[in-house]
């Protein structure tokens, strides 16, 4: 007879990684929805694309450094997701591959897979894209008939054959003075998704539900999300600019609830996770009002997510009945 | 009664209270009882008897040298068959005194209720008694009773939680003997002068508030006795029955880092302890039986048994009913807490809450993965440490770094290792990191030492 020593406990939760990433893809699916209806199958195909190809990379780097197999985590296809839900819709079909690439290999796996990549590996891989791919990464269309009334002047389709229109991310309109014209898309719109953006951007009301699920399956905490956006709008509204549109806008929400509550890279206490909600929400905040580009959520995320492992020696947190330990 | 407050974290692991409602039974027929020298905390008992020697119940065969060790008496009569060195299930080598029982169980003469007069001699009899902390850790009770000068208990503070899955000994000695339990309070509060008592019980045993409630009213009635008693209903999530949590949740005191309940003016028994106390004052039977426990997927008949102290694992489970086939894990204590066994030879100690026989498939651990960081560990400690960086840090041996995050500070509870996600051992990674903590603070020391 053998018996088995170990130390204890002797019962595990029912809790698992796979399951966690399972409940995330779930979370994502109403978005994928609203994608495909706003964008067409065009989305569901860039969708499919780095989802296999982020597992197909994930599974090849893991064997040719002699790991284990770990595309059972499913954390591939969570950053596969999170990935495509970055890009605009026009995007060629091979910069959505090599997104996956440098996502699943050189931003996780070389640094040793999940729970090791020091940055959100979708959003840096993103920002990689956009600087080297500046056109395609920036060229915003939508399903001809989908908004009535507003879009950049001159709707013909972007290309031969294709019934996607261009058209304009609100945060763009904002900063080419377009605030208060009839292109602007309302409160409404913005909130249910008829806008311009990257894939799984556009309808905060599909992010929403996704969010109502990871919360109430407590997959995720809305400490850093909700201090973000609330500094967003906080610090928006103090330089003259309508909160309200600015939190509907552009990637803040998918990238508050999605991509800033990451595990590997956000902190672990909750002191920790406030400061890193605030400094995304202020870095964003800058890069709206006053810097070059329309959009800030991937930097000050990214920006934050390098930060972390500082936040967390500055939280520490004091144990109970203790007293803060000295700095060595 | 109102309840103070709740310490943070903790976890919520099912209950599996399958015993809750069956009553102790007591299991007497057992051949031979093996009882080790060492069943508490402290340097181990001097064994007066020898090969041949006869015994009878409540006869001293291990004497206290030590002021930290505590007496051991023969739980059967009958002949002692040999005196042997084992090796214990903690790997340390202790003396065995094994017994083979006539069946009489004839009582011994010196078996004879203590005379107390004061607070020393009410001290002197709780150690005779042989008495050590019964909620588990094994703590000789008499020395607890004897905090420093100005740190005088003024709460007597009596775990009931019994937070660990599984385990129900403790409410069945409520269920069954609430009147030794006041009666083991009201002792205590009288002879060590402690004005008030609070006893803790977790709101998934409200029958355990119940009867010790109606005791309470009893004495009112029949006596008019109104001692300052309160039952507690405490929020149930693991682990409220540990000392500092308990503490916290009954009286907002927090025991300091490195401290003991007498810093914060506490004395803490187990509801088992007073009752045996009780008892005890009463008849003179030192401790040599236990009541525990006996479940897990591979136990039969999951039960309460009351069984003599050295009665061996396996004849302990056969007289309960037996198993269902091939044991995996068989663990003493609760399954939070317990330590595994190496081998299902070994006897019921003092301590002993429960014995949990796990089958194959539930003793199977689940594989280790990477740390996702997600931060369930963090959230759930009730001691507010970060269970994962220490997890790093013991696994890169960063004493420096462990101490910075306050690894000795860990109770280890095993809230961490429940909920984590990634089936980290992170509560094993804690202990090896203690050890590498101790032993540097030991080499420091022996440097100092030696530049001296």
């Amino acid at each position: 007879m053998t018996l088995q020593v170990s130390s204890s406990p002797h019962i595990r939760d029912q809790a698992s990684t796979t399951r966690l990433m399972l409940d995330v893809i779930i979370a994502l699916l109403p978005a994928l929805g609203v994608s495909i209806y706003m964008f067409g199958l065009r989305s569901l195909l860039i969708v499919v694309l780095t989802c296999t190809t982020a597992v197909l990379f994930e599974y090849l780097s893991r064997k040719l450094m002699k790991r284990y197999n770990s595309i059972g985590d499913l954390s591939a296809v969570v950053t596969g997701l999170l990935l495509a839900f970055n890009l605009p819709p026009t995007v060629p079909l091979y910069v959505p591959v090599i997104g996956s690439f440098v996502a699943v290999v050189v931003v996780k796996q070389m640094f040793g897979g999940i729970g090791q990549n020091f940055v959100n590996p979708a959003l840096a891989s993103r920002i990689i894209l956009t600087l080297s791919f500046p056109a395609a990464m920036t060229r915003w269309a939508i399903l001809a008939g989908r908004i009535p009334g507003h879009g950049i002047p001159g709707t013909e389709p972007i290309a031969e054959g294709v019934d996607l229109i261009a058209t304009a991310t609100p945060l763009y309109l904002i900063q080419a003075g377009e605030t208060g014209s009839a292109v602007m898309p309302g409160y409404l719109d913005l909130f249910i998704g008829y806008k311009g953006g990257c894939l799984g951007e556009v309808s905060v009301l599909a992010l929403a539900a996704g969010v109502v699920y990871l919360l109430i399956r407590r997959v995720i905490s809305p400490l850093i999300p909700v201090t973000y956006i609330l500094t967003v709008a906080l610090l928006t509204a103090l330089f003259g600019q309508d909160p309200l549109y600015h939190m509907l806008s552009g990637g803040l929400f998918l990238g508050a609830f999605f991509m800033a509550t990451d595990y590997v890279t956000s902190p672990l206490s909750n002191k920790g996770k406030i400061i890193f909600g605030l400094g995304c929400g202020l870095i964003t905040s800058l890069v709206r009002l006053f810097g070059g580009m329309t959009e800030g959520v991937s930097f000050a995320i990214l920006f934050m997510n390098i930060l972390t492992p500082h936040i967390d020696r500055w939280t520490i947190p004091v144990p109970f009945g203790g007293v803060r330990h000295a700095k060595s | 009664m109102f309840r103070f407050g709740n310490f943070s974290g903790g976890v919520h692991p099912r209950g599996n209270k399958n015993t809750h409602f069956y009553p102790t039974v007591r299991l007497d027929k057992f051949k031979t009882v093996r009882i080790p020298m060492s069943m508490h905390i402290g340097p181990p008992c001097t064994c007066v008897v020898k090969e041949g020697d006869p015994v009878k119940v409540g006869q001293l065969i291990g004497r206290a040298d030590a002021p930290m060790a505590v007496p051991i008496h023969s739980s059967v009569s009958g002949t002692v068959k040999s005196v042997l060195k084992e090796v214990a299930s903690t790997g340390k080598a202790v003396q065995v005194v094994v017994i083979e029982s006539d069946g009489l169980n004839t009582i011994d003469e010196s078996v004879q209720p203590p005379v107390i007069t004061d607070r020393a001699s009410f001290l002197q009899a709780v150690r005779d008694s042989g008495l050590v902390g019964l909620g588990g850790a094994g703590f000789p009770t008499h020395i607890k009773m004897q905090p420093p000068a100005g740190k005088e208990p003024d709460v007597l503070v009596i775990n009931s939680a019994e937070c660990e899955p599984y385990i129900t000994a403790d409410f069945r000695q409520c269920a069954e003997h609430p009147d030794e339990i006041i009666d083991g309070i009201i002792q205590v509060m009288k002879h060590l002068d402690i004005p008030k008592a609070l006893i803790g019980v977790e709101s998934n045993k409200p029958l355990a508030i119940d009867v010790l409630n109606y005791e309470l009213m009893k004495l009112k009635l029949s006596a008019n006795l109104e001692p300052n008693i309160s039952i507690v209903r405490l929020k149930t999530v693991y682990p409220q029955g540990a000392e500092k949590m308990l503490i916290y949740s009954l009286t907002g005191r927090k025991v300091p880092t490195g401290g003991l309940p007498h810093d914060v003016r506490v004395l803490v028994l187990n509801v088992s302890t007073v009752r045996f106390i009780s008892k005890y004052l009463k008849t003179g039977m030192p401790l040599i039986r236990k009541r525990l426990t006996l479940d897990g997927s591979a136990v039969k008949v999951p039960c309460n048994i009351n069984v003599p102290i050295g009665a061996p694992i396996p004849d302990v489970i056969e007289a309960a009913g037996g198993m269902t086939g091939e044991p995996g894990k068989v663990i003493m204590g609760g399954s939070m807490m317990g330590v595994a066994l190496d081998r299902v030879e070994a006897s019921i100690i003092k301590h002993n809450n429960a014995i949990l026989v796990f089958d194959q498939k539930e003793a199977q651990l689940p594989p280790e993965t990477q740390c996702i960081r997600c931060a369930r560990c963090v959230n759930v400690c009730p001691m507010h440490l970060m269970p994962t960086t220490l997890d790093n840090m013991s696994r890169n041996k960063d004493v420096e770094g462990l101490n910075q995050y306050h690894i000795m500070d860990c109770i280890e509870c095993g809230s961490c290792t429940y909920v984590c996600p990634a089936k980290r051992h992170l509560v094993q990674s804690i202990r090896i990191g203690k050890m590498d903590v101790r032993s540097a603070q030991q080499a420091a020391k022996a440097k100092e030492g030696a530049a001296k």
